[in-house]
Parts: C-alpha cells; sequence; structure tokens
C-alpha cells in the first residue's frame, strides 16, 4: 500500500467538527470520488469524531490518500486516548449506545464505508481505521 | 450567538438550513422552533435542507424530535429537498426518518402542509374550513 498524501488533524472542540468534513471532502474530490460516495465516507467520519467528543475528549484523526493494486482511496485514521470500548461486539450492535443517542454511529459508520476496523484497550483508548474506494468497491 | 433564522408564514414556520450545522447550532434550532411553534400557534413547520450535504445520526435525531415536538403541540414538520446522495446515505446508515413528512421540493412542502391543515380543520369545524374557502 502506498501513502500519497497525508495530514493530521486535532480534534478537541465541536467547533473543529466542520473544518474537518470539508478537509475530507477536499482529500474526496482530489481523488475524483464520486458524490455518493463522499456523501457516505463524510457522514461516517462525522459519526466517529462525534464518538471521539463524546466519550473521550477528542483525539486526532490522520487522513490519507492511499494506493493499492491500482485502487485509489482516502483512508481516516481517529485516534482517541480516552477510556476505551468495554464491548467492542455489544458497541458495534444496532441501537446500542452508553450515552443516550440512537446507537447508530458505530455500525452505520461500518456499512457506509469499505473497510472498517476497530481497536480499544479499555483505560488506554481507541483507534478506528476506515478506508473507502474511489469507486465505492 | 450563530442563529438559524425562522420565518412565519401565515399558519407556517419556514426553515432554510444554509449551512453545515454543528451539534451546538442544531440543538438552539431544535430549541428556538418549538418556542416559535408554541408563541405563533403554527400549524405546520417546513424545513428546507436542499442546500445541506451531510446529516448524520445526530442531525437525523435532531429532525425527528422537531417532527415529534411539533406534533404535540399540534404542528406538523415537513423535510423538503434532501439530496439524493443523502438520502442514500441516511438508509444505509440504519436512519429511516420516521414520523418525519417529506416532499421533494418547498413547494411540494408547501402543498403538503396546506393539505394537512385542510384535513384537520375538516375535523375541528366544518364550518369554519367553508368559510376560509369562501375568503380564498
Amino acid at each position: 500500500m502506498i501513502v500519497m498524501t497525508k495530514d493530521t488533524m486535532e480534534i478537541v472542540r465541536e467547533q473543529d467538527v466542520v473544518p474537518f468534513r470539508n478537509r475530507v471532502r477536499e482529500f474526496c474530490t482530489r481523488i475524483g470520488m464520486s458524490l455518493v460516495n463522499q456523501t457516505k465516507l463524510i457522514t461516517a467520519a462525522s459519526e466517529l469524531v462525534r464518538n471521539m467528543l463524546k466519550y473521550a475528549t477528542g483525539g486526532k484523526v490522520i487522513l490519507e490518500v492511499i494506493s493499492l493494486n491500482a485502487k485509489t482511496g482516502i483512508r481516516l485514521t481517529f485516534k482517541d486516548e480516552g477510556p476505551g470500548i468495554a464491548d467492542v461486539t455489544l458497541a458495534m450492535r444496532d441501537g446500542f449506545s452508553t450515552g443516550r443517542s440512537l446507537g447508530l454511529g458505530l455500525p452505520g459508520a461500518k456499512r457506509l464505508v469499505n473497510e472498517f476496523d476497530l481497536k480499544s484497550n479499555p483505560g488506554e483508548g481507541t483507534t478506528v481505521t476506515v478506508i473507502h474506494w474511489k469507486n465505492g468497491r | 450567538m450563530e442563529r438559524i433564522p425562522i420565518l412565519k408564514m401565515g399558519p407556517f414556520l419556514l426553515v432554510t438550513i444554509q449551512i453545515d450545522l454543528y451539534d451546538r447550532l442544531a440543538l438552539t434550532l431544535e430549541n428556538d422552533l418549538i418556542n416559535m411553534v408554541s408563541q405563533t400557534g403554527a400549524r405546520g413547520v417546513l424545513i428546507d435542507i436542499s442546500t445541506v450535504s451531510i446529516v448524520d445520526s445526530f442531525m437525523g435525531r435532531i429532525l425527528g424530535n422537531i417532527a415529534s415536538m411539533s406534533r404535540i403541540m399540534d404542528a406538523e414538520t415537513v423535510v423538503v429537498g434532501m439530496q439524493p446522495a443523502v438520502a442514500i446515505t441516511l438508509v444505509e446508515l440504519g436512519l429511516t426518518l420516521q414520523g418525519v413528512y417529506t416532499a421533494l421540493n418547498v413547494e411540494k412542502g408547501m402543498e403538503l402542509l396546506n393539505t394537512k391543515l385542510g384535513d384537520n380543520l375538516e375535523l375541528d369545524d366544518e364550518e369554519e374550513e367553508d368559510q376560509d374557502d369562501r375568503n380564498d
């Protein structure tokens, strides 16, 4: 896998979310991703940064344009040093939430992107990595 | 503090969301709208999201809340102008906006609200509606 462009953004306040979404959109347009795929990726990203702000005290996101076997895509890595997720299987279930929300964030984000990986160590933090390819598959 | 303007048009309230909403702004809008419904006795709320490019689960929940709260206050809510990409994304996300009326554009949304208002009036008081018709 080749990383072609890389950028890091700190997300510490709610106001950081809109500029972050715009940055993701810039990356998507740069590789010529279609509007539907852009919308899917940005919506997933929006869910994941919200989690970072809500359950941890924010964190950072690494944005990358990647290339693999002649496919181009965007990889986003969300890293926080929050309390971590006690039960990942439960957290990935539709409708489950410890925060009085709809419980769609994690499972919904997973459905919206091509690749989704979640690693969490209770007490140390959570890292979510998503990849969305230019053509959406 | 930043606020989304709410316009009163006859018995309806009109909101056009033209910027990307962050959470606090969305919550303020929810609050302002419900207060306006109460103050003006509005019978319908029309929310135009044609320039909104991202509706995530939070924003979806706010739209649902506005609809449920308005209904309790005797007003119907119509969300209009959703972009196709947003609709596709919402369904995959798992958000079906239950209880929220939708229409393709502002015109169709107004028609829908008028129909709803007409239906309600019929139930409320048939004579009153007759008078309304004559005034038209």
